[in-house]
This record gives C-alpha cells, sequence and structure tokens, in this order.
C-alpha cells in the first residue's frame, strides 16, 4: 500500500515535471517548428496525466484531438505561413489575386 | 502569372522582415525589466491561486452520486456519455453549433487550397489506403462503446476528422458531385438531428426538449451520437483544410 | 497534499506559463500555441479538483465526477474548433499583408 503510493507519487511527479519542461519549451523554444513538435507531444503527456487522474474519455480525446488534430492544423499553418526558401510560395501568390 | 523575380523579392521580403519583425518585437520592444516584472505579477497570481486551491473545503461537492441516482433511466450506462447526451444535452448541443460557427468563419476567410504540401510522398500516397479504413472502423466501435465503456461521439468523430486529414494530405480530391450542398449538409448534419429529435420529444404528451423519455432514449442518444461524429470528423477536417472548397 | 491538489497546483503553473508566453511573444501562432497551453491548464485544474472526496473520510474520490469530464471533453473540441479558426484568420492576414504579428507597424 505504501509502496504503491509512494511509486504513484514518483509516476506524479515526473509526469508534471516532464508536462512543465514541455509547455515551457514549447513558448520559449526559438524556432516555431521545434515548437510545435513540442506542443504535440505536450499533447501526449497530457493524455497519460488524464489516465492517471481517471478521466480516460478525456485521454482518448485528448490523444485524437490535442496530439492528432491540432498537431496537423497547427503543421500545416506553419508550411503555409513559413515556406522553405524558393518553393511553396504558390498559395499566397493565389490569394493576392482575390 | 507573376514573374520569378516578383515572387523571390515578396518572398523575401515577407517571410525575412516578418521574422526580423517579430524578432525585434520579441527582444527590442519588451525590455528585460518588463519580462521580470511580468513574470514576477504572474508568480503572484500563481500564489493567489495555489492559496485558493489549498484552502479549498474537504468534503467537496460532487455530482458523481446524482449521475448514478439517475444513469438507469438516461438509456446508456456509461456516466460521461449519459451527461453529455441526456443530462446536459444542452450543451452538447450548443457545442455543435460553435462548430459549424467555426467552420463558416474560416470558409469566409478563405479559400482551401489543397493540404499545405504540393505533392504527396509515395508513403502518404498509399498509407491512408491501409490506415483509413482501420480509422473508419475504429471510430465505429468507440461510437459503439461509448454506451457502456469510455468512448463516444466526440472521440470518434475526432478520429474521423483524422481519417480526413489523411485523405486530404494523400492528395485525393473531392469529387465534384460532393462539393456543393452534401458538404454544407455534413456539417449541418449534428446540429439538425440533435434539434429536431430534441424538438420532437418535446411535442410527445408531458415531453420536455432535449427529454429523452427513458425508454426511447438509448436509440434516440445512439442515433444523435452517429450524426454528431460525422459531423465534428467533417468539420474537423474542414478546418485543416483551411477554408472554402 | 493530495493528488487532486498537486494536479491542480500543476494546472495552475501551466495557465501562468502560457500567460507569460501570450504576453511575451509577438508571434500569432505562438500566441495559439500559448493559449492551448493556458486551455490544457484550465482543463487539469478542472478535472483535477473533481477527483476530490465528496464525503470525509476517504483522502480521495473513487470513481471521478462525470459531469466535469463531460465539460471538459466539450471544451477540448471547442479548443480545437477555436485553432482552427485562429490558424485561418493568421493564413489571411499573412496572405494579406504579409505579416504574422499585430500591432501598429503597418507601414514598414
Amino acid at each position: 500500500m505504501d509502496a504503491l503510493s509512494s511509486i504513484g507519487w514518483a509516476l506524479d511527479g515526473v509526469l508534471a515535471s516532464i508536462l512543465l519542461w514541455l509547455a515551457w519549451r514549447t513558448l520559449s523554444s526559438p524556432a516555431l517548428f521545434r515548437a510545435v513538435v513540442l506542443f504535440i507531444a505536450f499533447g501526449l503527456v497530457l493524455a497519460l496525466v488524464w489516465a492517471r487522474l481517471y478521466a480516460v474519455d478525456v485521454a482518448l480525446a485528448e490523444v485524437a484531438i490535442g496530439a492528432g488534430v491540432t498537431g496537423a492544423l497547427l503543421l500545416s499553418a506553419l508550411a503555409r505561413l513559413e515556406p522553405p526558401m524558393g518553393r511553396g510560395r504558390r498559395g499566397d501568390k493565389d490569394d493576392q489575386e482575390f | 502569372m507573376t514573374p520569378p523575380g516578383y515572387r523571390q523579392g515578396d518572398g523575401r521580403n515577407a517571410g525575412g522582415q516578418a521574422e526580423t519583425a517579430a524578432g525585434a518585437r520579441a527582444r527590442g520592444q519588451i525590455p528585460s525589466w518588463a519580462r521580470a516584472s511580468i513574470a514576477l505579477l504572474l508568480l503572484a497570481l500563481f500564489g493567489g491561486l495555489a492559496l485558493a486551491v489549498l484552502s479549498l473545503s474537504s468534503p467537496a461537492p460532487g455530482l458523481s452520486e446524482a449521475v448514478a441516482a439517475r444513469i438507469g433511466e438516461s438509456g446508456v450506462s456509461h456516466p460521461v456519455t449519459a451527461v453529455l447526451l441526456n443530462f446536459r444535452a444542452y450543451d452538447t448541443l450548443l457545442e455543435l453549433v460553435v462548430l459549424v460557427v467555426a467552420m463558416i468563419g474560416a470558409w469566409s476567410v478563405g479559400t482551401a487550397r489543397g493540404c499545405g504540401g504540393d505533392t504527396p510522398g509515395p508513403l502518404l500516397r498509399h498509407l491512408p489506403r491501409l490506415l483509413a479504413p482501420l480509422m473508419v472502423l475504429a471510430a465505429g466501435y468507440l461510437l459503439w462503446a461509448g454506451a457502456h465503456s469510455p468512448g463516444g461521439a466526440f472521440q470518434a468523430g475526432s478520429l474521423l476528422g483524422g481519417v480526413g486529414i489523411l485523405l486530404c494530405l494523400s492528395g485525393r480530391p473531392l469529387p465534384d458531385g460532393l462539393l456543393g450542398w452534401p458538404l454544407r449538409l455534413a456539417a449541418m448534419l449534428g446540429v439538425i438531428v440533435f434539434a429536431a429529435l430534441g424538438a420532437g420529444v418535446a411535442a410527445l404528451p408531458g415531453g420536455s426538449p432535449l427529454g429523452w423519455p427513458p425508454d426511447a432514449a438509448k436509440a434516440l442518444i445512439l442515433s444523435i451520437e452517429l450524426a454528431a461524429m460525422l459531423s465534428i470528423g467533417f468539420i474537423l477536417a474542414a478546418l485543416f483544410a483551411g477554408g472554402r472548397p | 497534499m493530495t493528488q487532486p491538489v498537486f494536479w491542480a497546483l500543476v494546472g495552475m503553473a501551466l495557465v501562468v506559463i502560457g500567460l507569460y508566453g501570450l504576453i511575451v511573444h509577438a508571434h500569432l501562432l505562438r500566441k495559439i500555441l500559448a493559449l492551448n497551453v493556458i486551455s490544457s491548464g484550465v482543463f487539469l485544474v478542472f478535472i483535477a479538483l473533481a477527483r476530490r472526496a465528496p464525503r470525509d473520510g476517504a483522502a480521495i474520490s473513487p470513481g471521478p465526477d462525470p459531469v466535469p469530464q463531460a465539460m471538459v471533453l466539450t471544451g477540448i473540441v471547442v479548443a480545437v474548433a477555436a485553432t482552427g479558426l485562429a490558424v485561418a484568420l493568421i493564413v489571411r492576414l499573412r496572405a494579406m499583408t504579409g505579416r504574422t504579428t499585430l500591432g501598429d507597424e503597418a507601414d514598414n
């Protein structure tokens, strides 16, 4: 009982420090691409935290949305906002014509 | 159409200067003393919030017992689904409306132009063939399982959204016949079915809006969940595509 | 300190980190990331505090309270919809002005 709860506390502590570190790095790393990837990792760790808190429905939704859909959305936004040099400018040109 | 020189100049101007301007704003216009005072203020905020949490009363008020008392007449045995689609059905209905409004907003500011990449690689061209049917199957399972265990329309809908994003990335265009009203119907389906059934049960003798009669509740909830799943999946994929088709 | 209180404190730390990022960064995509971190923190506070004991005796509630879970579930979906709308707005702003930040430096 005691050993179990101390293992639980250790797990909580590790998860919390990873979560806070990922959140901080997401908002402080200079490269936006790295920030988005760190945010996806943040979503996955957060899903583990929901499972720790017995909120399984929320964990499922977080994996599918927080890590999957939001990550894809932000990555595609990044590709549109900051295209690599020399390619991918077509989209903006199309928009200028509207 | 546009000469390549213009394009390159535009690229340098927009990409380069926006970046340096952002950098200058982030580093130059917010001096370090301002950052430090912002951090101090936020630390004080954190301290106040922490005190508030630590002083909360120990026997906490909760609703699990209230939910457990009435779950028998909700039509499903999983409490979260019962709360979502029966006890707090107004929340869920309006949440679907919020999704539709967000999609209308995204459609009104721009047109979809493919899905980010120019040409999909071999992996993206062929992987969806394998993955998409499996993900649809998993979504169907999650929807069905939501009645008695974790799962339900939201999780299944976001999986469907993932299917839509995969198909979008794999570069398959939508058939032209689907581009008009079928797309709009798919987005509105959840709201339409939910609101129609909710109003329909109000017309029953002794019924109230969104108050499902206990013996028909399971069928009503499952059909609403099916429509909501389709709408959520479609809207998430449409938000990813980023605009009007 | 019990597990619910611990995770509520972590959620508040996330809110504070997100607020700092929201204020300090100018790039709009970074602001979206910060808003998402804030909303995750709020959800974490909500779910964690719902696990406190409903009655005296036990420190932690045996089963999770379904009502906050349902509300957080809708909240997550609304957050992703808001993110999608914000991304569409930013892409439009970038297409029209070439900038990815807000502010009054329009004439540079």
